[in-house]
């Protein structure tokens, strides 16, 4: 029997597989973004777990909120990094580095 | 529902004004309307300051998803003067670098709606609605140079921090949400008091992690150093004022609302955030030149100030954060003013050595400026002490000396760097002259800032019993 645990563990592995990504990828930005993505849909995963665990609606909505968000999201990102790829020529994650921070 | 729309009004009003400007700009000539569009935007957020300003009572909207009390009308109205005037003052300057685009008021207004609902939440899902509508907004803006390598690196640094830290509240929201079987923080806090569950301290402290990025605390300030050395200045004018104050409010009120029956539980995390923004926003800026990463460092370490008093865990703490954050936000307008006519030869400088002997030539402005800077290192006198005399006091009296003492050691290292560009001013060796000319309304603003830094002291221009009520609608 698949229990709500189950669905908590895959949802924050793929948690930590997106933060991971974000800060051990030495790449690429679009797979920054694609971490970025990874965060949002296990969240989303924990929400519809709980909701139907719960049987409470909300979190179905609340699920749609940041299915909305997230693309959104990744619009502007996608828009940012094409002004990005247009002055400096390049998407590698070790070219972000105008700035040292 | 007729009395719920009534209650979100204001913020369909500038919702509603953003989306028939941008037609407006679109249909009605781009980027020549651009100036006529600073000062419209500019005069709506100041009609709907002095509107929320004037209203009283507490109402909430769809079964208290949203609140409208003197807490969040207290934020509000910083928020909105706040950004009219870095609009109103950054005009002439971004007209002379040419990225006065039409968008950018319509983007700050749309940023603006997003912290007016931020301050207002009363449930997780309207909390991270408004958190990302001021997000999305701000990362365009970082960005608004699209010819420069540095202002879309920023953009991009800006976008891929600020996404991950939505990532960490969402998650916080959803672990909460699960624990506790509600979104609404009214229902949060009742299930709170029954007892913390494991994966509810989980849930509040991805919460945490997610408000410390967006008010930048130290240690997840990484990403504020870059922007707002990337970013136009009149951008990082807008980021180091409006935001800071609207995520301030934010985690006020879910610590508050939503928390406010398990500080022990919180309390501590807070404090810690304190106590490192403190000492990294004051030891990392030594070594710093470029006053706007100065100035990064600088909102590093006055987040920890404001943070302090979130620590006290009481009223009188939420009472000196609100005052804080408002005093904190008047210098920036007021030293962002100066910073935005710092150039020589029509190119912006940033280096803080261009000051040296600016005393000399500009002695008014000058002496403007030591006002400001000593107001921001909280210099006896001047009202940026009587800031950080509030938090202090609420710290100790939350029974938190030890974070108290930290603070005022921590304040004393920040002085360095402050006095060391009033230093450059009244002492430096003589080299090329800054030949920077500010527009009436930067000058005005400048000086307005400075004026209310010394003559403040009286009474505080009485903010401080408005601070009190709004902090006793949050803890009760």
């Amino acid at each position: 029997m698949i229990g709500l645990e189950h669905y908590l563990t895959v949802a924050a592995a793929l948690f930590v597989i997106g933060i991971f990504g974000l800060f051990l990828n030495r790449k690429n930005v679009i797979i920054l973004l694609m971490s970025i993505e990874l965060m949002l849909l296990a969240v989303n995963i924990n929400l519809v777990a709980f909701s139907s665990f719960l049987g409470d609606l909300v979190g179905q909505v609340f699920t749609l909120f940041v299915l909305t968000v997230a693309a959104a999201e990744a619009a502007i990102g996608l828009a940012i990094l094409v002004c990005f790829f247009r002055t400096r020529g390049t998407i590698d994650v070790e070219d972000v580095n105008v700035m040292k921070g | 529902m007729g009395a719920d729309l009534q209650t979100i009004l204001p913020e369909i009003v500038l919702a509603v004004f953003a989306m028939s400007a941008l037609l407006g700009g679109v249909y009605g000539g781009q980027d020549r309307t651009a100036p006529l569009l600073v000062w419209l935007t500019a005069g709506v957020m100041v009609g709907l300051a002095l509107w929320i300003g004037t209203a009283t009572g507490t109402r909430t909207a769809f079964d208290g998803s949203f609140n409208d009390d003197p807490f969040s009308r207290f934020a509000k109205v910083v928020i909105l003067l706040s950004g009219a005037a870095v609009m109103l003052m950054s005009r002439e300057n971004m007209t002379r670098r040419g990225i006065l685009r039409f968008e950018y008021p319509i983007l700050i207004a749309l940023a603006t709606v997003g912290m007016m609902v931020m301050v207002s939440a009363g449930d997780l899902i309207v909390l991270y609605m408004g958190l990302e509508v001021q997000s999305l907004a701000l990362y365009v803006i970082a960005a608004l140079r699209r010819d420069s390598a540095r202002s879309t690196e920023a953009g991009l640094k800006y976008f891929i921090l600020g996404a991950l830290s939505s990532g960490m509240l969402l998650y916080g929201a959803s672990l909460t949400y699960g624990y506790t079987g509600t979104t609404l923080f009214s229902g949060i806090f009742e299930a709170a008091a029954d007892g913390v569950s494991l994966g509810l301290l989980f849930g509040l402290v991805f919460l945490i992690t997610g408000f410390a990025f967006k008010v930048s605390a130290a240690p997840f300030h990484m990403w504020t150093p870059d922007v707002y050395e990337g970013a136009p200045t009149a951008v990082t004018a807008f980021l180091a004022t409006a935001p800071k104050m609207a995520a301030m409010a934010l985690f006020a009120r879910v610590v508050h609302e939503a928390f406010g029956a398990v500080v022990g539980d919180w309390q501590q995390v807070v404090a810690f955030l304190s106590v490192l923004s403190m000492f990294v926003g004051a030891i990392a800026a030594i070594g710093q030149t470029d006053i706007k990463r100065l100035m990064a460092y600088s909102s590093i370490a006055h987040m920890g100030f404001a943070l302090m008093g979130l620590a006290a865990g009481t009223a009188f703490g939420v009472q000196a954060m609100l005052i804080y954050m408002t005093i904190y936000v008047t210098m920036n307008v007021g030293t962002f003013a100066f910073i935005l006519s710092m150039e020589k030869d029509g190119k912006p400088v940033t280096d803080i050595r261009a000051l040296n002997m600016f005393a000399r030539r500009e002695p008014l402005k000058a002496l403007a400026m030591l006002v400001l800077l000593f107001s921001l290192a909280g210099v006896p006198p001047m009202v940026g002490f009587f800031g950080k005399f509030y938090v202090l006091r609420a710290a100790y009296e939350g029974g938190l000396a030890w974070l108290a003492v930290a603070g005022v050691l921590a304040s004393v290292i920040g002085a360095y760097y402050y006095l060391r560009m009033v230093y450059f001013m009244y002492f430096g060796e003589e080299s090329d002259a800054l030949d920077g000319s500010m527009s009436p309304v930067a000058w005005g603003m400048f000086m307005a800032s400075a004026a209310i830094m010394v003559v403040g002291v009286i009474n505080l221009f009485g903010i401080e019993p408005m601070a009190a009520a709004a902090a006793a609608t949050l803890v009760n």
